[in-house]
């Protein structure tokens, strides 16, 4: 912004000197911006083997189980859900720590699923991570000048004696004094840590960073300092995240759009605001309804709790249908007869239930008949045809609205 | 008449070849019966350590206890060890964070639950067996019956978590701490755990000491807030006081700093500065002062020379804090409320 332009009473707020002192208003969703990241039908089935010298395959865990979606240039996909939900899986997926079972990703043009290591060597600089633990992240005994400068080596991005300079560019890029470059990880703190886990991610300008629970094994007031660093990076080098987190609060700052997961799919995705304000997924519901919540409580009111029964079904032999409806108080028949796809139900805003509603509205009738082609007690329709392209990254310019059952558009 | 717990002047120190880490510094607290107490503070800020001096769990190390711990008449910190052990158990009880480490994976988990049932009550195998299932039931777990002859790793994390709260309420203590006890849990499974305490409480009217980082679980849990700073508390009383009028800039920064998931999207995060301080040698004057944004509003370099004392607070009541501002209340609602919560501080104008 220019000095001569007249401050508008946002930019006047922007400017305001707690901004500079490192306050952050959460990330805004930019809706024309570009997919780095496409992924479609993403799979990864790990086999259950018996014990024994003849070792049988016996099952297999379903971790993640048809995953489509796409991640913005520059901007932030969220990625909740309870542990053992698949979520930390995708994102090893995303960054070829794993070979999927199935599905593409498609990053900047390429499917890179299925590509060796060998092929996957140059693309390794355009994807990079942040782990959850930096403790056990980083090397006890290399320097933290050793650990950020290995990506440069390896990759041969500069000259030797260049490398010492960038680093510490990088150091100070994250908050940590330049100098501290020979030190050891034991001796820093758990906050500066994960800033040497961030520099390491950085050292190579990727596009993508899957950041994986970057913030949850850190103290409160640290976490926040970090958030607003990756805020910060992902500003100035225009990278593209996908936030994997099962803090619901710390998704809603940093992600503009977010989806859940429930074991091994996605059962609801949408923009912020709708997510978190208007969720249609009983299962969504459910994990905002169990989030304590200071403000909410310290201004008196106490929003009533949905109690969600019991565990996670196990991965291995998943209930049948809808995957949630052992623990979900609208389940009907059809739950346990189809699989409800994930079907577009707004401008920005998917959600996978023959019941979607919103809280405490939700339908009588499936409002999946039509796409699915069954009556509502989920038994097939002769003739009738699913009229809708299931299971598609990104979304469209049409959709089921809810409340006519017909189509619109934008 | 006295409280049912009564926390005076609790000083734990360790002696250590680099000096004496002051982890807890005359904390004095009160809780009783029916009531729930929750203890806020990072990492190293002597929430856990004050707590483990209640069960006498500092006896047989090098720590240095002093002060005085009143539990229903009798001053914990002066009975032998014996007397502390009978009651460790059966009148205070503890649930940890980690349920996993905090079990023994060898044993079932009905063998250790009826353990410590059998310790404190002469009764034969069989019915620590019956009273063991009757108390995985009431803690919401499936099928009892079989269950009480799995290991520890065969339970999930939510399960164990039950196990352990089982354990701890198998004598029905008059006091229970819970150390952080759903922090390694998912926010569904913690929101049964919450139900579960809750209940729990009700039925057996005992006091909950609970210790966590999170605002939230307090803010849902407790009746009175104790927060701690560097070994000391910085602000304490009623929690609703001190979640809607809190006066120690320490405590601003504990609520700027955690998103939520409701309200505005336009309020912003702002962490505390800088890194916890080192009890070895914790900063002069006010421990927060290194990481406070408001010292230049107190006169005469205060924050840097003198340690402020717990004063009543400016809205009165139970609530004190510990800090030099003459008008803390002002400051928060022109300075801080504003970015953390624009559209509260609007409808207040």
């Amino acid at each position: 912004m220019s000095s001569s332009e007249p401050l508008t009473d946002a930019s006047a707020a922007d400017a305001s000197p707690v901004e500079s002192s490192g306050a952050h208003a959460a990330s805004r969703l930019d809706p024309g911006a570009k997919a780095v990241l496409t992924v479609q039908n993403l799979r990864m089935y790990f086999p259950v083997k018996t014990s024994g010298i003849i070792r049988r395959t016996v099952g297999h865990v379903q971790a993640v189980d048809g995953v489509s979606f796409q991640v913005p240039t520059g901007g932030a996909l969220g990625l909740v859900g309870e542990s053992g939900c698949g979520k930390s899986t995708t994102g090893r997926l995303i960054t070829r720590l794993l070979r999927p079972t199935g599905g593409t990703i498609d990053f900047d043009g390429r499917d890179i699923a299925q590509l060796s290591n060998r092929e996957l060597l140059p693309l390794r600089r355009e994807i990079q991570m942040i782990f959850q633990d930096p403790a056990t992240s980083l090397n006890p005994r290399h320097t933290v000048g050793a650990i950020v400068g290995a990506p440069l080596l390896i990759h041969k991005v500069v000259p030797k004696d260049k490398v010492l300079p960038r680093v510490q560019e990088l150091l100070e890029i994250v908050g940590l004094n330049p100098e501290h470059y020979n030190r050891y990880p034991h001796e820093f703190s758990g906050g500066q840590r994960q800033r040497i886990g961030i520099a390491r991610a950085l050292t190579l300008q990727p596009k993508l960073l899957v950041a994986d629970e970057p913030v949850s094994a850190l103290d409160v007031s640290i976490q926040a300092q970090v958030i607003n660093l990756l805020q910060d990076v992902q500003k100035e080098f225009g990278i593209g995240f996908l936030f994997i987190a099962h803090d619901l609060a710390v998704v809603r700052h940093f992600c503009p759009e977010v989806a859940v997961m429930y074991l091994g799919k996605i059962v609801e995705i949408a923009d912020r605001e709708t997510l978190y304000l208007r969720p249609h997924h009983p299962y969504t519901q459910a994990l905002l309804s169990a989030v304590p919540d200071v403000k909410q409580a310290a201004i008196g009111g106490r929003r009533e709790r949905i109690r969600l029964e019991g565990d996670v079904p196990s991965p291995i032999l998943p209930p049948s249908g809808c995957r949630f409806r052992t623990r979900c108080s609208l389940a009907q028949e059809i739950c346990a007869k189809v699989e409800p796809p994930l079907m577009q139900i707004g401008p920005r805003h998917k959600v996978a239930c023959h019941f979607a509603g919103e809280l405490g509205h939700a339908p009588k009738e499936p409002v999946t008949m039509q796409v699915c082609g069954v009556d509502a007690h989920g038994s097939p329709v002769a003739g009738a045809a699913p009229d809708v392209q299931l299971n598609e990254p990104g979304f469209s310019d049409s959709w089921l609205d809810l409340q006519t059952g017909q189509r619109a558009g934008a | 008449m006295s409280s049912f717990l009564s926390v005076r002047d609790l000083v734990v120190h360790f002696p250590t070849v680099d000096g004496v880490v002051k982890a807890t510094e005359n904390l004095s607290y009160e809780l009783d019966r029916g009531q729930t107490l929750g203890i806020v503070g990072e990492s190293g800020s002597g929430k856990s350590v004050s707590s483990s001096a209640i069960l006498g769990l500092h006896r047989g190390t090098n720590a240095e206890v002093s002060g005085e711990i009143m539990l229903d008449g009798v001053d914990l910190l002066k009975v032998n060890d014996e007397t502390i052990r009978r009651k460790r158990g059966r009148e205070v009880a503890m649930i940890f964070q980690d349920p996993l480490s905090a079990m023994h994976p060898y044993y079932t988990v009905g063998n250790q639950i009826s353990e410590a049932y059998r310790v404190h009550n002469n009764v034969s195998r069989k019915q620590a067996r019956a009273r063991t299932v009757e108390m995985l039931d009431r803690v919401g777990i499936p099928q009892p019956d079989r269950r009480v002859d799995d290991y520890p790793h065969q339970f999930s994390g939510g399960m164990r978590q039950r196990a352990m709260i089982a354990m701890a309420l198998i004598n029905d203590p008059g006091l229970l701490i819970a150390d952080e006890p759903t922090t390694a849990l998912d926010v569904t499974v913690q929101a049964q755990i919450l139900d579960l305490l809750q209940d729990l409480q009700r039925e057996f009217n005992s006091a909950i000491i609970i210790i966590t980082h999170d605002l939230g679980v307090v803010a849902e849990m407790a009746d009175d807030v104790l927060v701690m700073y560097a070994g000391r508390a910085v602000e304490y009383g009623p929690t609703k006081e001190i979640l809607v009028h809190p006066e120690m800039p320490y405590t601003w920064g504990l609520l700027s700093s955690v998103p939520d998931v409701v309200g505005d999207t336009d309020a912003k995060l702002i962490p505390i500065r800088g890194n916890p301080p080192s009890l070895l040698t914790p900063p002069a004057g006010c421990a927060f002062h290194p990481r406070c944004d408001h010292t230049d509003k107190v006169p005469g370099r205060l924050c840097f020379t003198t340690l402020p004392e717990l004063t009543p607070a400016r809205a009165g009541g139970d609530h004190t804090k510990r800090c030099h501002l003459v008008n803390p209340d002002e400051v928060y609602a022109k300075e801080v409320l504003p970015e953390i919560a624009p559209e509260m501080s609007e409808e207040d104008a």
